[in-house]
């Protein structure tokens, strides 16, 4: 049963809502509770900026069962400017485009489904900027 | 009668997807004349959704760049209203997945719209009423469509996928809503059954009892409702099943190829259905000037037509360069695909469970 997990992933998934440490300034996606760097637990809640800069990636050949219709697929660490990083499939482009420090761009996609007349899961992907 | 409150467009976005297919490769499988379809239907090619793409996430691409094109918090928006005969559910609306991605829940009236292609200007007339009501500050409505014709089938060389927004509002307005108007009868040109997957037409009705007499019905009342002639108007944009049909129209009523030219986007995009005049209009505003007039009228089977005349603002200016603009989108790195490729992106094949 997805759909609770679902709901409860919507900050992220739909709007990039990160914490950003009230004292030192680090952000977190997802959010937590305390701060790694200072130890604060005070957080706001800040929205990720969409454009952002591949840092590493890879093609995943072997992928879990309900993403086997769509592999072979870059996943790629995206750093996003002022701050953030998220783990995201690279799409609408080939392999050979897909290089470290590729500027790219958050876009509202399609995750999974369950099966035909399961809920749908929305979510982030990154596309060429 | 006391004085109508004035209304129009706050911001505007459209999104079309990536990936193209040219009517020469449907044609080489279905063993068809590719000049023919070309020539007569005036197509080279038309976009295709990913799997990954369907009209929730084409309408929240489109509504992202409205809202970076004017300075509206998500959630001084009152209203989400999306028009689309393909929304992603049958039952589950597409509107609050929308409004809560923009971050505009749940202080919020969500509504999806259904009538062939003219789904989503049917979703502007209503959120420009309920702002003139005074019921809310800004509306948002949206036309999408990931649209499917039955495979050999003539609609298959256009059913392609797009989408557009538009931010209603009465303050800091890119474009005024000077008068709308709307003409519909009982016309089964096209339809869709309950349960079927792919859309059945009636031919050649589709034409002149159909689309033609429809915008020309509405058209015609436009024009008297405002006193005013086909050359007032800077651009006109009409519904664009293919690319004949609107150059035709607008030919029948008087317009120019210039005027219908920005917004001309089906000869290279395809048939976006509930999208496509809304997207004509999008295209229309990325080059428009301030103080040019433009005449919007859709068509959905069924049938009717609803039509707007738009007045550009000073504000244009300030904010067509915020976001894509749709040309652009539609002419920068299109990724073709080939007919297996595309056929398993649009859930054609039938596979084992």
């Amino acid at each position: 049963m997805i759909a609770p997990r679902i709901r409860r992933g919507m900050p992220q998934r739909y709007r990039y809502e990160a914490g950003k440490c009230k004292k030192c300034g680090k952000v977190f996606f997802p959010p937590r509770l305390i701060c790694s760097a200072c130890q604060s637990r005070e957080f706001e809640t800040i929205r990720l900026n969409r454009l952002g800069k591949v840092l590493t990636y890879t093609i995943i050949r072997v992928p879990p069962s309900q993403f086997k219709d769509e592999a072979p697929y870059a996943m790629g660490v995206v750093e996003l400017e002022g701050g953030g990083r998220i783990t995201a499939q690279i799409v609408d482009c080939d392999f050979d485009d897909v290089n470290i420090g590729m500027p790219v761009k958050i876009e509202f996609r399609r995750i999974q489904a369950e099966g035909e007349s399961g809920v749908i899961g929305y979510g982030y992907k990154c596309v060429p900027a | 009668m006391a004085e109508r409150k004035k209304v129009g467009i706050t911001g505007y976005g459209a999104y079309v997807p990536q990936h193209r297919i040219r009517v020469e490769e449907i044609a080489r499988v279905w063993g068809t004349d590719a000049e023919s379809y070309k020539k007569g239907l005036g197509l080279r090619e038309k976009s295709v959704p990913a799997p990954d793409e369907d009209t929730i996430t084409m309408s929240v691409e489109a509504a992202r760049y409205a809202l970076m094109r004017c300075s509206v918090d998500p959630r001084l928006i009152g209203a989400v209203y999306v028009g689309s005969e393909s929304h992603p559910y049958a039952v589950k609306p597409t509107g609050t997945t929308l409004a809560e991605a923009i971050g505009a829940t749940p202080d919020i009236h969500c509504a999806d719209f259904e009538f062939a292609c003219k789904a989503g200007s049917e979703a502007m007339f209503v959120a420009l009423s309920v702002v003139r009501a005074g019921e809310m500050e800004y509306a948002l409505a949206v036309g999408a469509d990931t649209s499917q014709g039955a495979p050999g089938d003539a609609l298959e060389y256009s059913a392609a996928a797009g989408a557009a927004a538009f931010i209603m509002g009465g303050e800091d307005l890119l474009a005024v809503c000077e008068a709308t108007y709307s003409f519909m009868t009982d016309t089964p040109d096209f339809w869709r059954r309950e349960y079927q997957f792919y859309p059945s037409h009636a031919g050649r009705f589709t034409g002149e009892p159909a689309y033609f007499k429809h915008i020309l019905g509405a058209a015609e009342g436009i024009l008297k409702k405002t006193g005013m002639k086909p050359t007032d108007f800077a651009w006109a944009v009409f519904h664009q099943p293919n690319g004949k049909f609107p150059q035709k129209v607008g030919k029948m009523l008087g317009f120019t190829q210039e005027q219908i030219e920005p917004g001309w986007l089906s000869p290279t995009l395809g048939n976006t259905y509930s999208g496509s005049s809304p997207m004509g209009l999008s295209a229309t505003l990325d080059v428009a000037k301030p103080g040019d007039r433009i005449l919007m009228i859709s068509y959905g089977s069924g049938a009717g037509s609803d039509s707007f005349v738009w007045t550009v603002t000073d504000r244009i200016d300030e904010v067509r360069n915020a976001a894509p603009a749709t040309r652009a989108m539609l002419e920068d790195h299109p990724r073709y695909v080939d007919y297996g490729t595309y056929a398993k992106f649009r859930g054609k094949i039938k596979k084992a469970e």
